[in-house]
């Protein structure tokens, strides 16, 4: 028998988690469908992380009020979801006159978008975070700008909306639609690799695909999605300490090439802005590095090269769609949108920066554009908004993790060096209810392999452990599914 | 053993690699009464228990050992000397005032003190990104210690086709041992103008099997998504700018890095003892103590050895010098000289000597030179313009470990010189 969905989610970034997870508190049927062999590889695996406060977005644009909306939502976001989320404050840091003159236009359309900011001394900035650069004049400081952990916040609202019964299919990729026979315009489900499935209502969350799916109803011809390459250092914590979220004075483009502080305390310099042909495409390039790096000397002239230990690049999915609000020439805003001409399709589209910080309202919207549609929405009793949070040792103090040691000797066992990622984490990962079945997968949900010996000590044992507790050969675990798999055969004497 | 596991220890090794090994059983023959070795790993030996090539101990034994017959001689005379140890556990914190904070699987979470502390972690590999690779993320980009593990402890092999970054030792050691295993290493590639592993390991394992190296050579991109499908290599200019027009895609499954290794301290840091930039390991007296009283190191976390004899010897020192220091808890006042490197030299350990040191026992002066020197060359130390003393050597290659020992005859210039400059020049 064919099962029926209400919902059907295409995409497991940040839009889509969230957007899963406010759904999943009804009484409906939801299938969530993901490409790839884990969520949270799209845009969401590769950012700065940056909660924004909404200062800059244009005034009037959705973008506008999605981000300052959505900005309000982290705290909340994160205490149910024990996921790790700061307000810390984020700065523009100005040199000279003109850049000073562009502060002021930034605070004042922070004003016309209601996001408060100040003004501060270039003396308070350095007071603030003592590396920077001294020839640094003013600085705009935004005290509701705020710093997330993406892949804890995506992992943790999946896991949310999966314990309240939403449907996750990885390695599922969307390819068509499915149409009713008898009204010709209106969705039945979806054709995807892995056969088809029936639903309702389709959410397009497909991040740099969106312009794609839509393109496959017949919807927004002149609506294109380009890949926008940001490339990162990461810097090692033992060295570099910035306390801090610094940005330059925004370029037209780009919001430009910034040195921040993490949650996880490894200070990241970047991103570039490329475009790129192929969406695909997140190669780091010797141009790029030289880019992020002249950029990062005009913040933080001290840093030094020496000190990277991970280089990585992300794709920002930049659409082309004309801002509604009359009278705002604006053509990179998001899509949020029921369209009228088909039945049965939510389109979220040209979800770049920022629609990480956006996302939680994203959901909101979606679920309120759903109601208005004439969707039932009826809260289950059995909802729990909480997900609750697993141990990190390294989070831990000395008493805890005796504790924790004492309770499953696997939390003594550190298989991560650098990063000092337990066997006791990786087992609950790779049995937690979104099960952790790549080397990758763990590194999101974990943070092994993200130090300074890059994965190096640690890969050999975890692909050990995934193969244990997965009960598969050694042969068939791979960095990020099918087709990357890390050992060719056993060695002449062990075969 | 862990059930009887004390708080308090005479001297506490950390590490039990050939450095920490002969640190723990020279310090429990020198008189300390008790000895805790702790290491994450599952065995004693420390990385030479995946070296099972040949080449290990022809300075101290006379004999070319494996990585694991060496190590075990040593382990043999841990036990037999009595040292108490303790595997699968990991340090992850050391204190300034010698407090050790360790968990293992087995023995759980523990606070244990040593009167001395001898630091013997090793080192690391640099990674694809400290040499910041461009290209993407794929499976099939390894440091040659880890395919070194996969094959040699673990029993698999990474890859069939091979690309190899870096003539390092381990580097061409992998590329011997890959192609025992039916693997094809297509070339080594090697950004400097010189071999920077030791030279008999380019003949035993390169030359004798036709694998080619390329100098002045680098991986300019990585190619592919999942898996490595490709590296672009290119020739480097003499500013290790790729030359337009050298690019040659060579089609490999993976690519293998052997571009240096660094010395593991973040303990050392935690703990606060002052590193050198250069080095990447603590400030050292001929001792082995660090800038902290008390806490010695040895072997590859002061620094980078080629041969596994000299971090021995210096694991040695070390442990006698700890146990000493655990006996008579003072801290000897004693006017130290500073070493410094001279022409064609990177640096000198030990940073410090103690002259009196020299009228019982010999100084090692160790160093790596910045330029090879395919003639016959000078070893020398001056104090300004002093000689102290020389040696000649038939060559100098940053690859190899220069020494030169200081010894009593020279007790006399060396308590009064104000600094012990080493340089390596051309034998005239
Ligand atoms: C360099 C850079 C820096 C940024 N910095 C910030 C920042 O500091 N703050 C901020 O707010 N935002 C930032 N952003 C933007 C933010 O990362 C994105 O806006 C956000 O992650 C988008 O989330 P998403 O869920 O829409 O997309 P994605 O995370 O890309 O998710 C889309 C998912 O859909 C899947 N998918 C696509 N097609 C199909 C299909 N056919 N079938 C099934 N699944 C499919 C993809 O595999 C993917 O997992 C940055 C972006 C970049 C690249
Ligand atoms: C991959 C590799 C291959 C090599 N091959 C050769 C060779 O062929 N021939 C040769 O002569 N030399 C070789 N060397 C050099 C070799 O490292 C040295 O000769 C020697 O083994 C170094 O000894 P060590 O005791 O200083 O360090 P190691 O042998 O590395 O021992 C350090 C020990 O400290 C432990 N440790 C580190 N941190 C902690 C912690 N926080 N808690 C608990 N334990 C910890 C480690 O598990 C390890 O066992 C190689 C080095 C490497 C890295």
């Amino acid at each position: 028998m064919k099962k029926h969905y209400e919902v059907i989610i295409i995409g497991a970034g940040i839009v889509g988690a969230t957007t899963a997870r406010a759904l999943s508190r009804y009484a409906l049927d939801i299938l969530w469908i993901e490409k790839e062999a884990d969520i949270c590889t799209g845009a969401t695996a590769a950012n700065s992380a940056i909660v924004h406060g909404g200062y800059d977005a244009v005034p009037g644009s959705l973008k506008a009020a999605m981000n300052v909306q959505g900005n309000a939502l982290w705290d909340q976001l994160a205490a149910e979801l024990h996921f790790a989320f700061a307000r810390s404050g984020t700065y523009v840091a100005a040199i000279g006159a003109d850049e000073a003159c562009a502060l002021e236009d930034l605070k004042a359309r922070g004003d016309l978008n209601g996001v408060p900011t100040e003004i501060i001394s270039g003396a308070e900035m350095r007071r603030r975070e003592p590396q920077i650069n001294p020839a640094v004049s003013t600085a705009l400081y935004c005290p509701s700008g705020g710093l997330c952990d993406p892949w804890g916040a995506t992992i943790a609202a999946a896991e949310n909306a999966v314990m309240n019964g939403v449907e996750l299919r990885l390695n599922t990729a969307f390819e068509d639609f499915l149409w009713d026979p008898d009204a010709p315009r209106r969705i039945v489900g979806i054709h995807t690799n892995q056969g088809d499935f029936y639903g309702r209502w389709v959410v397009n969350a497909a991040g740099l695909y969106a312009d794609a799916v839509m393109h496959q109803a017949g919807l927004r011809p002149e609506f294109t999605i380009t890949a926008r390459r940001g490339e990162y250092y990461v810097m090692d914590r033992a060295k570099v300490q910035i306390g801090t979220v610094l940005f330059p004075v925004p370029s037209k483009i780009s919001k430009g090439i910034l040195v921040t502080t993490t949650l996880h305390g490894n200070t990241l310099v970047g991103p570039n802005a490329e475009e790129i042909a192929n969406k695909e495409d997140v190669d780091v390039t010797a141009k790029g590095m030289r880019e992020i790096w002249d950029g990062a000397q005009k913040l933080v002239p001290g840093l030094n090269r020496r000190d990277v230990i991970a280089v990585f690049a992300g794709l920002r999915p930049a659409g082309n769609a004309p801002c509604l609000t009359p009278g705002v020439d604006y053509h990179k805003d998001f899509i949020i949108e029921i369209p009228e001409s088909v039945q049965g399709l939510v389109n979220l589209g040209g979800m770049e920066s920022p629609a990480l910080s956006a996302a939680p309202a994203i959901a909101q919207r979606v679920v309120e554009l759903l109601a208005d549609a004439g969707m039932t929405l009826q809260e289950k009793p059995t909802w729990n908004p909480l997900r609750p949070a697993r141990p990190v040792f390294r989070h831990l103090t000395h008493e805890q993790q005796a504790a924790l040691v004492a309770q499953d000797p696997r939390y003594g066992r550190v298989i991560c060096r650098c990063e000092s990622v337990t066997e006791g984490e990786i087992v609950a990962e790779i049995h937690a209810p979104i099960p952790a079945t790549t080397y990758d997968a763990l590194k999101r949900r974990t943070w092994l392999g993200t130090g300074r010996c890059m994965g190096g000590f640690d890969m050999p044992r975890v692909v050990d452990i995934l193969a244990r507790e997965l009960g598969v050969a050694p042969l068939t675990i791979s960095k990020k599914g099918r087709g990357s798999e890390f050992l060719f055969r056993r060695t002449k004497e062990a075969s | 053993m862990n059930k009887r596991l004390k708080t308090k220890y005479d001297v506490i090794v950390i590490g039990a690699g050939p450095g920490g090994l002969a640190a723990a059983i020279e310090a429990k023959k020198a008189g300390a009464a008790d000895v805790l070795m702790i290491d994450r790993d599952l065995e004693l030996g420390g990385i030479l228990l995946q070296c099972i090539h040949n080449g290990f101990g022809v300075e101290t034994f006379k004999e070319d050992l494996t990585g694991p017959s060496y190590a075990q001689r040593f382990i043999h005379d841990a036990l037999t000397v009595g040292i108490e140890y303790w595997l699968d556990a990991m340090v992850l914190d050391v204190t300034p005032n010698h407090q050790v904070y360790v968990t293992g699987s087995q023995g759980g979470f523990r606070v244990v003190e040593g009167t001395a502390i001898v630091l013997a972690m090793g080192c690391r590999e640099r990674t694809r990104a400290q040499i910041q690779l461009p290209g993407p993320r794929p499976a099939g980009v390894y440091t040659a210690g880890t395919a070194q593990r996969w094959v040699n402890v673990e029993g698999y092999v990474p890859g069939k086709n091979f690309v190899i970054l870096g003539s390092g030792d381990i580097g061409m050691i992998m590329a011997r041992r890959l192609t025992f295993e039916g693997a094809k290493v297509e070339r080594v590639l090697e950004v400097m103008p010189y071999l920077t592993g030791l030279s008999r390991n380019y003949v035993q394992c390169l030359l004798d099997f036709d694998i080619q190296l390329q100098l002045r050579h680098t991986v300019k991109r990585i190619i592919g998504r999942n898996r490595v499908e490709a590296i672009e290599a290119a020739a480097v200019d003499e500013k290790w700018q790729t030359i337009p027009g050298s690019e040659e895609i060579i089609p490999c499954d993976t690519l293998l890095l052997s571009v240096g290794l660094i010395p593991e301290n973040e303990l050392s840091q935690k703990a606060g003892v002052a590193l050198d930039p250069i080095t990447g390991g603590p400030y050292v007296d001929e001792g082995f103590q660090t800038s902290l009283p008390g806490v010695f190191a040895a072997g590859n976390v002061v620094h980078v050895y080629d041969l596994v004899d000299w971090v021995t010897r210096a694991g040695q020192v070390a442990g006698r010098r700890a146990a000493q220091y655990a006996q008579c808890e003072c801290v000897k006042e004693a006017t130290t000289i500073p070493t410094a490197a001279g022409e064609n030299v990177r640096y000198v350990v030990p940073h410090r000597v103690n002259p009196e040191t020299l009228t019982t026992e010999e100084v090692m002066l160790q160093m790596r030179v910045t330029q090879p020197m395919e003639a016959a060359v000078r070893v020398e130390v001056y104090d300004g313009d002093t000689l102290i003393t020389r040696k000649t050597e038939r060559y100098a290659r940053p690859g190899e470990m220069v020494s030169i020992t200081l010894k009593g005859k020279d007790y006399d210039a060396v308590r009064q010189a104000q600094t012990l400059a080493v340089r390596v020049v051309r034998k005239e």
